[in-house]
């Protein structure tokens, strides 16, 4: 790394501050985290036992093998999000590829207007369209079932996987797909040969985004429109297993864990692509 | 056929897909809740029109503080992430070594599955063992145990503080991808002047942060608006109603009581709020950048 510029000196008390607010501000961040990993190493006796200590005296990781036995479907669960996210993933895409494509490239009537549409989705997502939704639902015959937590998903994922794809895309020069046109292809021709090619790392973006979103947000329409516990995702599936009288903490956090794992893994292996992919759309370039 | 409409008809056909799906699974409910609002929908086989009912029982109940405590719970938690995360943002763009290392473990919040860092708070927050808890009793700050979700004001602000938890890590990467976008030439060109740091964090980042710090509060604020998870997790809008926000009301009514039709009408009130809101934020954009022309 070369010498920082003159303007990024720091003066000692300078530095000092800054570590310091870092350190506030991570401690904020990621005390739930360290809190909850300590509770899961730590004896049932030891958690519920007063005054409150930090460290796990004799702490072990025999909550990471009883937990199986305690939560029977854990592994399920586990695989039930990701089954649901790669779903909801692969068809958000189908989806979006092709909007995303027309919103960067071609001046139609009321396309300001369908852009926004799309992004007012945004604002109904959560508890407000419920109820028609389950109706919904109920009339497709798909509630209980995997479909009843994917369908609705998918909609509310569309909006911000179209605004990212379509500023990636925007990027992408127009003479590209001029000097197609001239050739003699044909439009879907050059979205699937010139564009599609191109754009590979912003859809790996959206990709990655949108099963984030969709592994993580798993919790309400999952809460009310499948009560089966086969399907359940792990958030459903611990939520009933926290939401008992005597809740066996340490089993719990371990299980947490072992189900955030994958999420983390996927961070720190894709780190480079989340933090551009996340700010392109953003900033106005 | 000209060029020009081939490519409008060949846009659409693009665009088909996700305008029918998001027809379907959005538009479609959205003009659902309105209708049923009007009705008396529920687990029964018929349903009649009732008019103005459902929204006439809404305004006699105890409805105005759910709003009211709406509408505060959505400030505080808006504001304390956007100061949260512009501070997080400055720390963060500052050039000294570990600062890519300092961004990633930012994310954790946001990328987990959000019930799942809900139960980590629950457990922070529980009375007896919990870590806030534990801690103050240990400093002595605290005589006894303090069961932070089984009293009102305390389970108000523990859900607030859960919910800027989960959203200010994308508030600090927002704000700080805005404030990498500022052309350094300004600060330089202050620097020169002699500008010290804070002088120029004062006169040059703050003011073109504007823009993002507005869109972000707009984001943040439907979201926020909308939090149900969080909530319903830690206190399912308890004790004594003192965390019911009116997306956990509507839950309770419709999905709770099976009342669709009372549901509804609650529901379009949110969609009413959402859309001021809406309203507000492109009518200040505008303006905003018609001063920029200017």
């Amino acid at each position: 790394m070369s010498q920082p510029a003159l303007i990024n000196r720091y003066r000692w008390y300078e530095l000092v501050g800054i570590y310091a607010g870092i350190f506030v501000f991570l401690t904020f961040i990621l005390a739930p985290f360290v809190e909850g990993f300590l509770v899961s190493l730590k004896p049932l006796g030891l958690l519920f036992s007063s005054p409150y200590r930090f460290w796990p005296e004799n702490g072990s990781f025999a909550a990471y093998f009883t937990m199986w036995e305690s939560v029977p479907g854990f592994a399920r669960y586990i695989f039930n999000s990701f089954f649901i996210s790669t779903i909801v993933t692969a068809i958000v895409l189908v989806l979006v590829i092709p909007a995303a494509y027309a919103f960067a490239r071609f001046n139609f009537r009321g396309a300001g207007v369908l852009l926004g549409a799309f992004l007012a989705v945004n604002m109904f997502s959560g508890a407000v369209l419920l109820i028609p939704l389950f109706r919904l639902m109920r009339t497709f015959g798909v509630l209980n079932t995997y479909l009843a937590m994917i369908v609705p998903g998918v909609a509310f994922l569309i909006p911000s996987a179209i605004w990212l794809l379509r500023t990636y895309m925007m990027r992408i020069p127009r003479e590209l797909d001029e000097a197609a046109f001239v050739d003699g292809a044909s439009h879907f021709y050059t979205l699937r040969r010139v564009i599609l090619p191109i754009a590979m790392p912003g859809i790996t973006v959206v990709a990655i985004t949108t099963f984030i979103g969709a592994y993580a947000q798993q919790f309400i329409y999952a809460l009310t429109f499948n009560s089966k516990s086969e399907y359940m995702p792990l958030p459903v599936g611990l939520f009933a297993y926290f939401g008992r009288q005597e809740v066996v903490w340490n089993e719990l956090m371990a299980a947490s864990f072992v189900g955030i794992a994958p999420a983390v893994v996927v961070i720190f292996l894709l780190q480079r692509y989340l933090v551009s992919g996340l700010t392109a759309g953003a900033v106005k370039q | 056929m000209s060029v020009q409409r081939s490519t409008v008809i060949f846009a659409w056909i693009l665009l088909l897909p996700a305008v029918l799906y998001v027809t379907v699974i959005v538009a479609y409910p959205l003009v659902d809740t309105f209708i049923l609002s009007f009705t008396d929908a529920s687990l029964k086989k018929t349903t009649n029109w009732v008019g103005w009912t459902n929204y006439d029982k809404i305004f006699n109940e105890t409805f105005a503080e759910v709003i009211f405590r709406t509408f505060i719970w959505t400030f505080f938690s808006v504001s304390i992430k956007m100061i949260i995360g512009v501070f997080g943002a400055t720390m963060l763009n500052a050039a000294v070594p570990g600062r890519a290392l300092f961004r990633l473990l930012t994310m954790p919040p946001w990328i987990v599955p959000m019930a799942i860092g809900i139960f980590m708070w629950g457990w922070m927050y529980n009375g007896q063992f919990g870590m806030i808890s534990g801690v103050l009793q240990n400093m002595g700050l605290s005589n006894g145990p303090i069961a932070f979700l089984a009293r009102g004001e305390t389970a108000f602000w523990a859900t607030i503080i859960t919910d800027v938890w989960i959203g200010v890590p994308l508030v600090t990467l927002y704000m700080l991808a805005a404030m990498q976008a500022i052309p350094q030439d300004l600060y330089e060109a202050a620097w020169t002047d002699g500008a010290g740091r804070f002088y120029r964090f004062r006169r040059i980042t703050l003011p073109l942060l504007v823009p993002s710090l507005i869109t972000m509060s707009m984001l943040s604020l439907i979201a926020t608006f909308n939090s149900f998870d969080i909530i319903w997790i830690l206190t399912q809008g308890g004790p004594n109603g003192e965390t019911t926000t009116m997306i956990i009301d509507t839950y309770r009514t419709a999905i709770g009581s099976k009342k669709y039709g009372e549901g509804a009408a609650r529901a379009v009130l949110i969609c009413i709020f959402l859309s001021i809101f809406c309203f507000a934020y492109f009518r200040v954009t505008s303006r905003l950048s018609q001063g920029e022309q200017k």
